[in-house]
């Protein structure tokens, strides 16, 4: 059944080389940890690909429930936790995935040091993964605070005071973030709201796919 | 077609085996979060109190306002008030919904001058006689939804919906 639909659109669109081009690439011996055990190393970046995968998608769903409102934030939060079917554990493995993303991120990126993987022709997926670190870092600093609760309230009080020392411009990115020059408060909520659900993860797409690309292109690097 | 599993295909059931079961673990919480709603149970059923007396009911509809307090929308509790047309046939009170079967409008009681004793929708001019059943060659589809009542103190209450049972 299922191979009959698939051989119904294979035969008008040829989608046969589209997967394949993406299935059939090179994994050379020093990167297989059934070669090499030691090899696993080479493993974190797609894991950090799968726990981005996760994040997303409960990200999500988490939004069903969620409200980006001072009065409605925590209570929303709580209620998805404790009174919808399975709400600890979706809101569980976002919250426990965005930490295991910059931890997998941080391991992949000494593989990536250690290896000298970054060297020509490969400086730019360096950049690339660089941004990629920030916008992770930013997603998880403007998530940290949507729960409303009071960590994560003092929390964003903290950062944005960071943010603020910034030369010259500092103030204006605190306004910027924070929505007002003084208050933290229904602004800095929705703010935060739509920079984490919408602007960064737009962003982070777009930087995978430029850091998948050209992964692709050029090939893993060599052996040490 | 031999019953040897051959190497690849014993590879491929396997990795789609534990595959499958991976993602499945992983997705299933979440669409059970997402259904939620759908398989919750729809709570209620308790009386409200009105401040219609029921001497006062005859058999014309009056329009009864009541409120539910302190309604739970999951996070958000707030008082509703909502409406009943009721009126006595013989000695039972009769309390219908307001809550056009066509596409949930609000109906009253003569609010068609041509037919000052049916129930009138202005949405789409649906009409229901006085027993809720709806006129046919109007829009809705079916009868006005009935509400549980009860009487305490002379007082009417008013409980849960449920489906025409005049008609």
């Amino acid at each position: 059944m299922l191979n009959k639909i698939y051989d119904w659109v294979d035969e008008r669109l040829d989608i046969t080389p589209i997967w394949r081009d993406i299935a059939d690439h090179e994994v050379p011996e020093h990167v297989n940890p059934a070669h090499h055990f030691s090899a696993f190393i080479y493993c974190f970046g797609g894991l950090t690909f799968f726990v981005t995968v996760i994040q997303i998608l409960s990200g999500m769903f988490l939004t069903m429930y969620y409200t980006p409102d001072i009065e409605n934030a925590w209570k929303s939060v709580y209620y998805l936790q404790n009174e919808v079917a399975f709400g600890e554990i979706v809101r569980g493995m976002h919250h426990w995935g965005a930490s295991l993303v910059i931890v997998m991120m941080f391991l992949h990126t000494l593989r990536v040091f250690f290896t000298g993987s970054y060297k020509k022709p490969r400086e730019l997926n360096w950049v690339v993964g660089v941004l990629i670190f920030a916008v992770m870092l930013g997603l998880g600093f403007t998530g940290y605070l949507l729960p409303w609760d009071m960590k994560a309230v003092f929390a964003t009080k903290v950062g944005i005071e960071i943010a603020a020392s910034v030369p010259f411009i500092g103030e204006s990115i605190k306004v910027l973030l924070a929505g007002d020059t003084t208050i933290l408060g229904a602004q800095t909520l929705t703010r935060f709201f739509a920079i984490h659900v919408f602007f960064l993860p737009a962003a982070l797409l777009g930087l995978l796919a430029a850091h998948f690309i050209m992964i692709r292109k050029q090939g893993i690097s060599g052996p040490l | 077609m031999s019953n040897k599993v051959s190497r690849r295909q014993f590879l491929s059931y396997t990795l789609m085996g534990v595959g499958g079961f991976m993602a499945s673990g992983m997705l299933m919480p979440m669409v059970r979060f997402a259904i939620d709603p759908v398989l919750q149970q729809s709570g209620g059923g308790d009386f409200i109190p009105t401040s219609q007396k029921v001497d006062d009911l005859t058999e014309i509809p009056v329009r009864v306002d009541f409120t539910i307090k302190d309604r739970k929308d999951a996070w958000y509790y707030s008082d509703v008030s909502n409406t009943a047309w009721v009126y006595k046939n013989g000695d039972t009170i009769i309390a219908l919904s307001p809550v056009c079967k066509h596409l949930g409008c609000t109906v009253n009681w003569g609010g068609d001058e041509t037919h000052p004793d049916q129930f009138f929708c202005p949405c789409h001019a649906g009409r229901y006689m006085k027993n809720g059943d709806n006129v046919k060659g109007t829009p809705p589809t079916g009868p006005l939804d009935e509400y549980e009542v009860k009487v305490e103190g002379g007082l009417l209450y008013i409980g849960k919906t449920v489906s025409n049972t005049l008609v």
